[in-house]
């Protein structure tokens, strides 16, 4: 029963987020959390392991969480839930391309929903900050000082790489730099 | 036969060496399926980004399953999207697998705290790019004030309401508003001269008083 709910609710995540890995982020995060499949302070360290790991985000935070659920079995069915709905509507997309891209109410639909996931991913990483500073809920709020310097270091480094190198950090090794502070910050600061 | 196992190992590829998600395999699909194999053309390839960014899902899957479904129709569409998937599926499970043991280790979880602070800044850089590449009009900023508002209440009070909700309605209200820019330029046809230009200048009116309305 669980595994059925495991490929729905990851159908549901496909097909209703626009604009690829981050978009999935702030819906992935509500359905584990209504289902308690794992802890959020899981999922957050699921998006590093994912963001380091090759392939698109999206299917391997569905592969980690219906393995947690189900086995290989599980991986498999929140996968191919995850990727059934892409696969459908490109499929139908191909076959009647022109109108679909020609047509303006499917344009004014994505001119509507862009903003939407903006909030939505800028709201997610809101509120993963906040809790890295301590916020637990509305009442209480335990100020973290590792949290603030990590996310000192972690944005310092990104900017002083772009001043030095004139180019963007590579994602993989800003995460890598970073597991690398925690260790350091953990060990300092108790 | 053979292309599709070309199709395949490809994709396989594509998946396999890809860190950091839908942007970066933009880059490597061009590199490997316009440059090298030249299955598609440029034009083409602009034209599958779009469609990529404008449907449901995960950008790469998307790509795989249009490309593949342009060499071999449904065949090669599944084939191009297997091999895109099944390195992520046999790598993350077997992350999966040792995962347990790793997660009570003290070092582990300190090396996390680390990783989280950086997941919380590239979630926002992620966010400010999309709001970078939004246009540069009121309604839109408008939308962004208040959804994250409301995503900061919902989360202050706990109130749980699906995302998903808020997708929808974003994609409504715009589909919406053309509804009645339309409606409204039909009558305006039936007085002649009054055309184009006014439709534009009352297009945007209209559309600020909209979403005022639906407010």
């Amino acid at each position: 029963m669980n595994l059925l709910y495991l490929f729905l609710e990851f159908f549901k995540i496909g097909l209703f987020t626009f604009g690829g890995g981050y978009a999935m982020i702030p819906l992935i995060r509500e359905t584990v959390l209504k289902y308690n499949w794992i802890s959020e302070t899981e999922f957050y360290d699921l998006i590093g392991v994912c963001e380091s790991t090759p392939g698109p985000i999206a299917v391997n935070m569905a592969t980690f969480i219906g393995a947690s659920q189900g086995g290989f079995g599980g991986s498999l069915l929140a996968t191919l839930g995850v990727v059934l709905p892409s696969f459908i509507v490109i499929i139908i997309v191909a076959l009647i391309l022109d109108k679909f891209i020609q047509n303006k109410y499917v344009k004014q639909f994505m001119k509507g929903v862009k903003p939407v996931v903006a909030s939505l991913i800028i709201s997610s990483g809101l509120l993963l900050i906040a809790k890295n500073l301590g916020y637990v809920n509305m009442t209480t709020f335990n100020f973290s000082s590792r949290g603030a310097i990590l996310l000192a270091c972690v944005i310092g480094i990104y900017f002083l790489y772009k001043l030095i190198f004139k180019k963007k950090m590579n994602t993989i090794l800003l995460i890598i730099i970073s597991a690398g502070l925690g260790l350091l910050v953990c060990f300092y600061i108790p | 036969m053979k292309e599709l196992l070309e199709l395949f190992y490809v994709f396989l590829k594509l998946g396999l060496f890809t860190f950091g998600g839908g942007y970066a395999m933009i880059a490597n699909i061009e590199d490997q399926v316009v440059n090298r194999k030249k299955w598609i053309t440029q034009d083409e390839m602009v034209e599958i980004i779009a469609i990529a960014e404008s449907t449901p899902g995960p950008i790469a899957i998307n790509m795989a399953t249009y490309i593949g479904f342009k060499r071999k129709k449904f065949l090669g569409a599944l084939f191009a999207t297997l091999g895109v998937v099944l390195p992520s599926l046999i790598i993350i499970y077997l992350i999966s697998l040792f995962y347990d043991n790793f997660s009570s280790n003290q070092y582990f979880q300190w090396a996390f705290i680390g990783v989280k602070a950086c997941v919380g800044f590239l979630i926002i850089k992620a966010g400010i790019n999309l709001v970078i590449k939004m246009d540069k009009k009121f309604y839109p900023f408008f939308v962004l004030v208040v959804v994250i508002s409301l995503m900061i209440v919902f989360e202050l009070f706990n109130i749980s309401f699906s995302s998903v909700y808020l997708i929808l309605i974003g994609g409504s209200i715009e589909v919406l508003a053309l509804l009645v820019v339309n409606l409204y330029n039909k009558k305006k046809e039936s007085e002649p001269k009054l055309k184009e230009e006014e439709g534009q200048i009352i297009d945007n009116n209209d559309n600020k008083d909209k979403k005022e309305d639906q407010k």
